[in-house]
């Protein structure tokens, strides 16, 4: 079986996170945000794994076990933190949330 | 006992700090009384046993310095705490704390039942604290120290009745008067140490002195430094252009008038003219201002005592006289008799103020002699004090008045010449009538006051045993200046005491006039005559026919006017530099430079930061957003930056 070359996975890569970064700066709504984030993390994740698959190290394969866990958790206080922002304004547009100054 | 003469410096501040902080809860008058006399009385003890002393001890060996710790030492200059006890020095502090003594045990029964008894005694102690110093220093810094602290007792003391109302204004404005023209005087003083230190390298009296004797110095530079010491004289001793200050003085408790502007303090300046005797006789210039201003004070400060009816205002005028005699003869290089003057002068004016204190306290504060009258009855021992007082000042021969002065008349004809003997003996005249003008007015004549309201008494004798003792002085003071015509072949006592003092500028001294003594005797005759035919005048004009005086006031009415009003001399000051500089300081320093200028740069600052931070504000908006958007413009920025340097 032919393998698929690198770079195919890394423009996905590149495509995904730039989606990702972009969903970060202009949507509106915190879930969206939210989701976005994850999308940059997978992107990432990607690449690891196409390198990993590339050089024939396991150890990128590995990485991307612990980054998938620790977004979990992060995914968990993330929702929560929404959670507890919407109780309080009701809402979860954050540009209506703009409580990041003194 | 040359050793302890810190004693009276020192008990002097111990009575000021112990009347000062406890005084107010003493309050039992003759505990505070006490305790302010005796320090003074134990200095004056001091102080006569060290003169004991040093006259025990051989010509050569008369200046001893007592040092008691060395004060200030910056990068060279080395200013020691330091107290010089020789025979000047010890003919002050002898003046100041045996002067001083009698008034602060008359002020006991003056001040007796006022409510700021203890702080009138403390000020006094504080003041006495400060003339030491000023007398005793052995350098220009401690001579500085005393200089500023008689000008604060001053201001405290003329300010003692801080509530009462003091002719046209108020008291503490009077107070106010003196403080800032003493410090126009101070400022002059200042430079002239300033230049004194840059010229010789020191401010000890002795290295000073002994390097104005041999430095090669111009003219000059002693003239400058001379000059400048002489303002500051004029600001202290009341001469012109200066003087205004000391008639205002006498909103303050007479005492403090008898003390402080006629027997010690405004003699400060006569004292440190002669102390730097050597450096005014280097400048001939300045010695002929010295004697002309003298001159002139004192024929203006006598002709307007001519006319005054505030007891205390014609003897404060009178002092201001007195004090110009002093600088003539300081002028004309006679400065053993300026000193003597100096003593002279202090028994009579101090008797004479206290006597009038007397007075005033007998007539229930009254203080215009037109309105005395016949008091010889109801006062006889102020009247016969009094009295004396007014024949020594008058110069009658056989007493103090008459040694001192006729001194710096003849001087003055000796050294400086016909014309400044001639205004002397003038000056000398009018003081003999206004003298004995007040003397007819107060004690003579019929009786002015009102009978229902006022009743004339005695003061206790608490206040006349000073007025006695004083009296006493007055007669025998001059005996121990007797001039060589009467003495003969051991000269005038006095002046050999002082002479080792000025020898080194009597011996700079170009002339030094030497007449025959038939002269000398010549001259006092025409003097003494024009004194007794003054004297006669007076006692006519206000005794017998109170009418000659009011035609004589209503034929020359511009002059009796100008005289009143004291030459317009500080309508004038008003006009010329009180009023430019009020109108200066409010339209150009306050108005524009404080309000424009200054506030305009920190309100301008303050503005500027404003609006650029209401720029800068936008940008923390509070979104999170945002900063993730400007946060990753910026990883752009170094992600592009790196890739094109790589």
């Amino acid at each position: 079986m032919s393998s698929i070359p690198i770079e195919y996975f890394l423009i996905l890569s590149a495509f995904m996170f730039v989606v990702g970064v972009a969903g970060v700066l202009i949507r509106r709504n915190a879930i969206v945000v939210f989701m976005c984030i994850e999308l940059m993390l997978n992107s990432a994740n990607l690449s690891l794994v196409a390198f990993s698959s590339y050089l024939g190290n396991p150890i990128g394969q590995i990485f991307v076990f612990f980054v998938m866990t620790v977004a979990a958790a992060e995914a968990a206080v993330g929702l929560a933190i929404i959670i507890a922002v919407f109780r309080n304004k009701l809402t979860v547009n954050i540009d209506e949330i703009n409580i990041f100054k003194w | 006992m040359i050793n302890l003469i810190y004693l009276t410096v020192l008990l002097p501040l111990i009575g000021f700090l112990f009347n000062g902080l406890f005084g107010s809860k003493i309050k039992n008058e003759k505990v505070i009384g006490i305790i302010g006399s005796s320090t003074v009385g134990i200095a004056f003890l001091v102080t006569l046993l060290a003169f004991l002393e040093t006259l025990n001890l051989p010509v050569e060996n008369r200046s001893n310095t007592v040092e008691l710790f060395t004060w200030l030492n910056v990068a060279g200059l080395n200013i020691k705490f330091a107290y010089l006890v020789d025979q000047l020095s010890l003919t002050m502090s002898l003046i100041v704390t045996g002067v001083g003594f009698l008034i602060h045990v008359y002020s006991i029964g003056y001040m007796h039942g006022d409510k700021g008894f203890w702080r009138f005694f403390s000020y006094l102690n504080l003041f006495i604290f400060a003339m030491m110093n000023l007398v005793l220093g052995d350098n220009f810094v401690v001579l500085f120290l005393g200089w500023e602290g008689v000008g604060l007792c001053s201001y405290l003391l003329i300010g003692f009745w801080y509530d009462r109302k003091f002719e046209k204004g108020t008291v503490p404005e009077a107070a106010k008067k003196a403080f800032v023209v003493n410090r126009i005087g101070d400022f002059g003083f200042l430079l002239g140490m300033f230049l004194i230190y840059y010229t010789f390298d020191s401010l000890n009296f002795s290295e000073v002195f002994n390097k104005a004797a041999s430095f090669p110095v111009s003219e000059a530079t002693f003239g400058m430094i001379a000059i400048f010491l002489f303002i500051g004289a004029t600001g202290k001793s009341a001469q012109i252009p200066l003087f205004v200050w000391l008639p205002d003085a006498m909103a303050g408790p007479t005492p403090v008038s008898a003390l402080i502007h006629a027997a010690t303090m405004v003699t400060a300046g006569v004292y440190m003219v002669s102390r730097a005797a050597i450096i005014f006789v280097s400048a001939p210039t300045v010695m002929m201002v010295v004697a002309v201003i003298g001159l002139l004070t004192a024929l203006m400060a006598a002709t307007i005592g001519l006319v005054q009816n505030d007891i205390k205002k014609v003897l404060a005028y009178s002092t201001v006289s007195q004090l110009g005699y002093m600088f003539l003869a300081a002028g004309v290089g006679a400065f053993s008799a300026s000193i003597f003057h100096v003593m002279t002068h202090a028994f009579f004016k101090a008797l004479l103020f206290l006597g009038a204190g007397s007075v005033i306290h007998g007539m229930h504060n009254e203080q215009n002699i037109q309105r005395y009258g016949g008091l010889k009855k109801y006062m006889p021992r102020t009247y016969a004090t009094f009295f004396v007082a007014t024949l020594a000042i008058t110069g009658i021969p056989g007493l103090s008045g008459f040694f001192s002065k006729d001194e710096i008349l003849w001087y003055s004809y000796a050294n400086g010449g016909f014309i400044f003997w001639f205004i002397g003996v003038l000056t000398a005249m009018m003081t003999a009538f206004y003298m004995f003008r007040l003397l007819s007015l107060t004690f003579y004549g019929k009786e002015r006051f009102d009978h229902h309201h006022v009743h004339p008494h005695e003061s206790s004798s608490v206040m006349t045993v000073p007025l006695i003792i004083l009296a006493v002085l007055s007669v025998i003071g001059g005996y121990i200046g007797i001039p060589e015509v009467f003495s003969g072949e051991h000269g005038n006592q006095f002046h050999n005491w002082l002479e080792p003092v000025y020898a080194p500028a009597i011996a700079k001294l170009k002339t030094f006039g030497s007449h025959t003594h038939l002269e000398e005797i010549l001259l006092m005759v025409v003097s003494v005559a024009l004194a007794l035919s003054a004297i006669h005048f007076a006692i006519k004009v206000y005794t017998k026919k109170p009418s000659i005086a009011e035609n004589i006031a209503g034929r020359f009415k511009s002059i009796y006017n100008l005289l009143l009003n004291k030459y317009f001399v500080d309508e004038i000051y008003e006009a010329a530099i009180i009023q430019p500089i009020q109108k200066g300081s409010e339209k150009v320093l306050w108005k524009f430079t404080d309000n424009i200028i200054i506030d305009g740069a920190v309100n301008g600052v303050a503005k500027l930061i404003d609006t650029g931070s209401g720029f800068i504000r936008k940008i923390q908006n509070g979104v999170a957003q945002f900063y993730a958007l400007i946060m990753m413009v910026g990883i752009a920025v170094v992600l592009l930056w790196v890739i094109l340097t790589l």
